[in-house]
């Protein structure tokens, strides 16, 4: 992350305003990481014919040999950030960087200079994430207030959502039809939102399978997610009061390869036949070859994903689709637990307010209104954001 | 209870306010911190894995046990996770000896092009559903999607500007639309799980 969009910022910064006096050769500590990097910069030799690129040399004690740590190819590129793994730097070491230019045939022809003694050093706080901090803020502000609110008016308004109202008659389907219920929590691993969000609304369906003495089937791809799952339809089968309906074979691991799940989860619906699909959590290629061989067998599907590029594909093949956040909201929509129900209403709130900057900020952009353009407002964005 | 419920939602707290904090230090002991985090990650991974095959030979046991039609198919698949194990671990050259490499790129590879290939087809069908024109968004729908597909054909070049604005003006605002509020989800969600107020991931109620 800080070669893609720091590093560079940075020198782009620094190239233009290097202070090179003493030496030819500058060093410049990488702001804002673990002291693990360093920017080294030197001024281009007066005639650069015949010369083709440079070679880095380091040094990491007073009494140490040089040690080359890296190339530049193009003549015109003046500055090298050093950090290599196979050299590295901490901060507290004392190193010297020279700078050696080469012919075509890579032959040490000229040495461009050699800097003076630098230590890098470590950072307490990234300011580059200072952004997330406010982010963090704003939603942690939003959600304790609407949590207080919650306690206080205990029916704060939710939309009905379409997908989650359905829970009920799919499951009540599968029992009438003597069919088990199928639920895919995602091919993602518990590192992922989504999958987690998956297992806060496969609490409640297990729960609602167990009363309606109907069976769910609950096939894993990561082992991690499968031990969780298996103790939460576990759990929800004692909370039911029917833990002796619980079999260890109805939540189950079926392989980590995607498309070996792939193939054993359509197998098992074109041979059992569930009444019922429901696929929450994380997908990839895999979503359309799911619902399209649950849609084969007639199944009610229920899909919900919060990746944007596997939407289109579930809205086609299933009933009902929990577009993105929604997935985030069925939990507190189940339950309809007030507290969870404040956290929704937080988000909402979140969401206007965004909203009204996004429609501010365009009709301003659009009026030409130029405060926004400004040197002064963009170098105060720019520091604030850290490039 | 207090193992039960009241001690992981302690680990839970500590450790997401831990990783929160780690996130915006980049000092190197907060570095070795997150490091050292993601390695139990892969060593309790390792772990699970074994909780994870003891459950794939508990379900095909029993199923091969039922003596079905479908028995065949549970033997198989013990028979080569096992097969494929035991070349990997005791054969020559292990993992990457001739067997096993020959075994993984001869069949293992064909069988998930397969699988992957079926989407092509899968895609002509859900394609098919989705361009029916029942109502005036479906229809808007089909329009627009005759059009991206012609634009993307060789002779539908003429297309071109129109592709390319309902690609990065239409298309991308509903996706950021639709980004916005999974981020917001995701925050919240993270949230409500560190502060103990999301608990259904542990089971059972409160």
């Amino acid at each position: 992350m800080i070669f893609k969009k720091f590093i560079p910022a940075v020198i782009l910064v620094f190239l233009g305003s290097l202070p090179l006096s003493g030496s030819a050769v500058c060093v410049q500590d990488v702001p804002d990481d673990d002291g693990s990097a360093l920017i080294v910069s030197w001024e281009p030799p007066g005639d650069i014919l015949g010369f083709f690129m440079y070679k880095i040399y380091r040094k990491d004690s007073l009494e140490g040999e040089f040690v080359q740590v890296g190339k530049s190819s193009k003549m015109e590129n003046c500055f090298f950030v050093d950090k290599d793994p196979r050299f590295p730097l901490n901060s507290g070491m004392n190193v010297v960087y020279r700078i050696v230019a080469l012919d075509e045939e890579e032959n040490e022809i000229r040495e461009i200079g050699v800097s003076e003694q630098f230590s890098p050093s470590h950072s307490y706080f990234n300011s580059t994430k200072k952004n997330t901090v406010v982010a963090v803020i704003f939603v942690f502000t939003a959600l304790i207030t609407f949590l207080n609110l919650a306690k206080k008016d205990k029916n704060l308004f939710i939309r009905k959502i379409a997908g989650l109202d359905a829970l009920d008659e799919a499951v009540g389907r599968a029992t009438e039809m003597g069919r088990s219920v199928l639920y895919v929590p995602g091919l993602s691993t518990m590192d992922d939102i989504a999958t987690v969000a998956s297992i806060n609304i496969l609490g409640p369906v297990a729960k609602k399978v167990a009363e309606y003495e109907t069976k769910i089937l609950v096939p894993n791809r990561d082992p991690i997610v499968y031990t969780i799952t298996h103790e939460v339809v576990k759990e929800a089968y004692l909370e039911a009061g029917r833990p002796d309906a619980f079999q260890e074979d109805q939540v189950f691991f079926v392989s980590q390869n995607q498309f070996a799940f792939v193939a054993a989860v359509n197998g098992i619906m074109m041979r059992e036949k569930p009444a019922t699909n429901l696929y929450l959590g994380m997908f990839w290629a895999e979503s359309l070859l799911l619902a399209e061989t649950g849609n084969a067998t007639g199944a009610v599907q229920i899909a919900g994903t919060d990746s944007v590029t596997q939407l289109p594909f579930f809205v086609t093949s299933c009933d009902y689709t929990l577009i993105g956040e929604e997935l985030y909201a069925a939990s507190a929509y189940l339950s309809r637990d007030p507290v969870l129900v404040g956290t929704i209403k937080a988000q909402d709130v979140e969401k206007a307010i965004l909203l009204i900057l996004l429609v501010l900020l365009s009709v301003l952009a659009i009026l030409n209104f130029n405060f926004f353009r400004s040197e002064s407002f963009l170098r105060f964005i720019m520091s604030f954001f850290g490039t | 209870m207090f193992l039960k419920r009241t001690l992981p939602l302690l680990i839970v707290f500590l450790l997401g306010l831990a990783m929160i904090i780690q996130f915006y230090i980049p000092h190197p002991v907060s570095q070795n911190f997150y490091d050292s985090m993601a390695e139990w990650v892969r060593i309790s991974g390792a772990f699970a894995l074994i909780l994870g095959l003891s459950s794939f030979f508990y379900v095909h046991t029993r199923k091969l046990a039922r003596k079905n039609k479908d028995s065949f198919y549970s033997g198989v698949a013990i028979l080569c996770l096992i097969g494929m194990a035991g070349i990997g671990i005791f054969g020559r050259g292990g993992i990457n000896g001739w067997l096993f490499s020959n075994l993984y790129r001869s069949i293992i590879v064909p069988l998930d092009a397969t699988m992957f290939s079926l989407l092509s087809f899968y895609i002509a069908s859900a394609a098919f559903k989705a361009f029916k024109a029942r109502n005036a968004m479906a229809f808007a729908l089909l329009v627009t999607a005759i059009i991206v597909m012609l634009g993307r054909v060789s002779f539908g070049s003429f297309l071109d500007g129109i592709v390319e604005w309902i690609l990065v003006y239409p298309n991308t605002a509903a996706q950021r639309g639709i980004i916005l509020g999974i981020g917001l989800g995701m925050i919240a969600t993270s949230l409500k799980i560190i502060l103990g107020i999301e608990r259904s991931y542990l089971g059972g109620g409160d």
